[in-house]
């Protein structure tokens, strides 16, 4: 098995080291063998990114969260096989993670909730308020962290914070899942030039072509599947394969 | 404070998107000198459009790296007077454009006209349906403007746009299977009406079955290679599906940067100045005249740009916007009713629905452009009898397949969970086999719906936030559930294996959450009287006649069509009078 650092710092298995001993490092072992269609080599490619924004606490918080929201089964890859944890580390740290896109001045105001985000959090804020305060709810009711539930278990705190029924202070629930929920489904289908969506699996699963731009011949074939493999904007991703 | 004075220019422009463009050509063509200040950067095919960076979802949809961003300068919203306003502070409703060629850059391309009874929608009604139809507290108007003084101008900028579609009728002849409620034309579109997607073939044939009129919708997607009267050279469009949201690839959708600005730079009367945010309308002492604007530079720096001639052409509510900043004319006040800046503050009332077909029905809804498609108007403006309905308005009914992406338009149906196994499945199952269907419709213009200064909040420079009072009445909802039902039946007649359907209740909210349309008009509307309206029939402010308010601030209330069409004959008409009548002898052009 080859490691490589997408991130061209020293080649830690920043996940591996902290996924010993939990239930999501039989998830993941198990993901790690998956085969990939069309993609056998990068199937037996051992994966490593260390987080840069996500402590390895939060981290573990972040992968055992995103893997409940997409799951890894028959149908295609999970959150965790399309590095949806990697891009959300990423996007912290760009102009969008600093919040440097939303305004962000007080006073907030008591409104109607079909008015908007009425918060002054940052993205960053979210997860670095959000995670510390999911941990203690966590630890509190279970007596373990988020990480080490079983599917089930997470399933049923993750739906709750959809709800909002769980307790969490300063960052409610239902806003650190949206949150959460948000970053998944963009790790999950952009570009794979973002740090998810690796090797286009998302866009294979379900037939999204990316930037082949030129569908001329295609638009009035009616009714008939398109018959390439989508393409990346990057480098990396253009190989495509079907 | 002001560190420098520019030197003087005959005319100096707010914004540079189709407006500003349109209106920088006109004028320096008149021989005059002409400064354009743009708030947002440069931005042009290159490198804002180069493939294949400029058709990355997650940059451009996802996190709007075209459009402005409300850390920079946002509005207050609230539902009703009695409420307090709140900051719009993530972009999601709405998405305001910014930098050279504003939201011309990325808009869609359906390129419409205008049905010729919008334009004098009260006299319509009240003639038609008398004049107790219209309720109390709706304050719709005439433009003062008719269709057959615009026709010229939507011919010309159809030229201009390198617009593909199908007349109906050209100088009173049925030339073709156009749209049979279109008003006459004196041309026929430059280019041909582009190829349908198989979801707008598909729709096309279940309409003409329920008994409607379905036509191919007019596009500033160029369906072949053309090159307009400027010189200015357009692509045929590829369908890549990259449209909204995005600059185009391929010179295949028209731009104020395609399609005029190429020309604009060979004129040595123009310059463009981008981040050039202007601050305030300086006028003289007595009020009436327009002496110039203040601007702020990208470095902090305040700038006075003195002109003979004023034009206010940036996005929609930001010419209201300015008008309340720098004090000209009187804010509207809903109580009495009195004033005019900020009156009848429109967006669109829009429904959709969403067809699944199954697996083995490709509809392939990521190849797309976004002036694509097949409208039907049958419920559109006054083509239908309003009588017995008891609303105002109506909305074409239309297949723009634009490009399905996967962040933000993988369409699943109706009560999947958000999340896990299910609707992972549901996304893989439905992603090729969906059609969607939308209503675009008017929204009319209400006394207690309108724009005024915010108290609370401000934006970076200072500036107090532009607040917006809105909220959905019962009109609106009437309307939007008789032709969402319509739209339904067509639906049901394209066979799916399953429908959601997306209307609106009676009583629901404005809601910010989710994006809906940038369509938004009026809070400087165009009118026949000083009493109800910021600008005469020529974009003309009543009281500074040296000041013109260009763009969909002008509309009285919200019209069934995507405003750009409109947007620029009204440009052209505006330029024709100011060249032709104006020039010749400054001074108000109607007299109150």
């Amino acid at each position: 098995m080859s490691v490589r650092s997408r991130n061209g710092g020293a080649l830690i298995c920043g996940r591996r080291a902290m996924l010993q001993g939990t239930a999501l490092g039989l998830v993941a072992a198990a993901l790690f063998h998956f085969p990939l269609e069309g993609a056998s080599e990068a199937a037996d490619r051992e994966y490593a990114y260390r987080p840069v924004f996500f402590s390895d606490d939060e981290w573990q918080t972040l992968s055992s969260f995103v893997d409940r929201l997409i799951p890894a089964d028959a149908e295609g890859p999970g959150a965790l096989e399309a590095h949806v944890p990697e891009f959300i580390d990423r996007q912290m740290n760009t102009p969008y993670g600093h919040g440097s896109e939303w305004y962000l001045r007080p006073p907030l105001m008591k409104t109607s909730a079909t008015l908007g985000y009425q918060f002054l959090f940052t993205p960053r804020d979210i997860y670095k308020q959000g995670f510390p305060a999911l941990h203690s709810a966590i630890m509190q009711r279970y007596g373990k962290p988020f990480h080490q539930l079983d599917a089930g278990e997470r399933d049923r705190i993750i739906g709750q914070m959809e709800k909002g029924s769980l307790t969490l202070s300063p960052v409610p629930s239902k806003l650190l899942f949206g949150q959460v929920l948000k970053n998944c489904k963009e790790g999950y289908f952009a570009d794979p030039i973002h740090g998810g969506n690796y090797e286009m699996g998302a866009w294979k699963m379900i037939g999204f072509p990316g930037a082949r731009a030129d569908f001329t011949d295609w638009v009035d074939r009616y009714g008939v599947r398109y018959p390439l493999p989508p393409v990346s904007v990057g480098v990396h991703g253009v190989q495509g394969g079907v | 404070m002001v560190s420098r004075n520019e030197k003087h220019t005959d005319v100096v422009i707010v914004g540079f998107g189709w407006v500003g463009a349109i209106m920088a050509r006109e004028l320096t063509q008149a021989g005059l000198n002409v400064v354009a200040l743009e708030r947002g950067p440069r931005r042009d095919t290159w490198p804002e459009g180069a493939y294949p960076s400029s058709i990355d979802e997650l940059t451009h949809n996802t996190r709007h790296a075209l459009f402005l961003q409300p850390s920079q300068s946002t509005v207050t919203v609230r539902h009703r007077d009695s409420d307090v306003a709140a900051p719009y502070r993530q972009l999601a409703a709405f998405l305001p454009g910014t930098g050279v060629g504003g939201a011309g850059l990325h808009w869609s391309g359906c390129h419409w006209r205008i049905s010729p009874v919008e334009l004098r929608l009260r006299s319509h009604y009240e003639e038609r349906y008398g004049k107790d139809f219209i309720p109390q507290d709706m304050t719709i108007q005439d433009w003062g403007v008719s269709y057959e003084e615009l026709e010229p101008h939507f011919a010309f900028a159809e030229s201009v746009f390198g617009t593909s579609g199908q007349a109906y009728k050209v100088n009173g002849k049925i030339v073709g299977d156009g749209n049979p409620f279109d008003a006459d034309r004196s041309t026929p579109f430059p280019l041909p009406a582009m190829k349908n997607t198989y979801s707008a073939e598909l729709y096309s044939k279940a309409a003409a079955e329920c008994g409607y009129h379905p036509f191919r919708i007019p596009s500033a997607n160029a369906s072949q290679a053309y090159t307009n009267p400027y010189g200015c050279q357009m692509g045929a469009c590829t369908f890549c599906g990259f449209c909204s949201g995005y600059a185009c690839y391929n010179y295949s959708k028209a731009s104020p940067n395609v399609n005029i600005l190429p020309a604009l730079e060979r004129e040595s009367r123009f310059e463009l100045r981008a981040e050039c945010d202007v601050l305030k309308v300086e006028t003289d002492s007595s009020g009436k005249k327009a002496t110039g604007v203040i601007y702020r530079t990208s470095k902090g720096e305040e700038v006075r740009q003195t002109a003979d001639i004023v034009i206010l052409a940036s996005f929609a509510y930001n010419n209201p916007y300015l008008l309340l900043l720098s004090g000209i004319g009187q804010p509207y006040d809903p109580k009495t009713g009195e004033g005019t800046v900020g009156r009848n503050f429109v967006y669109q009332n829009e429904s959709g629905v969403t067809l699944f077909f199954g697996q083995d029905k490709f509809t392939n809804p990521f190849i797309g452009a976004g002036g694509n498609g097949v409208a039907i108007d049958d419920f559109n403006a006054d083509n239908f009898d309003h009588g017995p309905l008891g609303f105002v308005g109506g909305a074409p009914i239309w297949v723009n397949q634009a490009g399905s992406k996967p962040i933000s338009s993988a369409a699943v149906p109706k009560g999947t969970p958000q999340w896990g196994a299910h609707w992972k499945k549901a996304v893989k199952d439905n992603f090729q086999h969906t059609i969607s269907i939308h209503a675009h419709g008017t929204n009319m213009a209400f006394r207690d719906c309108y724009l005024s200064l915010d108290p609370t909040y401000s934006d970076t420079a200072g500036r107090p936030l532009l607040r917006i009072t809105f909220n959905w009445h019962d009109n609106d909802v009437k309307m939007i559930r008789y032709v969402t039902d319509r739209m339904a039946d067509i639906g049901r007649a394209m066979k799916p294996e399953s429908m959601s359907v997306e209307t609106k209740e009676f009583g629901e909210e404005f809601d910010l959450r989710h994006y809906q349309t940038t369509h938004i008009a009026g809070g400087a509307i165009m009118g026949t009287s000083p009493k109800d309206s910021v600008v005469n029939r020529y974009l003309q402010h009543w009281d500074v006649s040296n000041l013109f308010v260009i763009g969909s601030s002008a509309f009285p209330q919200g019209i069934g069509y995507n405003p750009t069409g409109i947007v620029a004959a009204l440009a052209y008409w505006s330029a024709k009078a100011i060249r032709e009548r104006y020039l010749k002898s400054p001074g108000p052009m109607v007299q109150a």
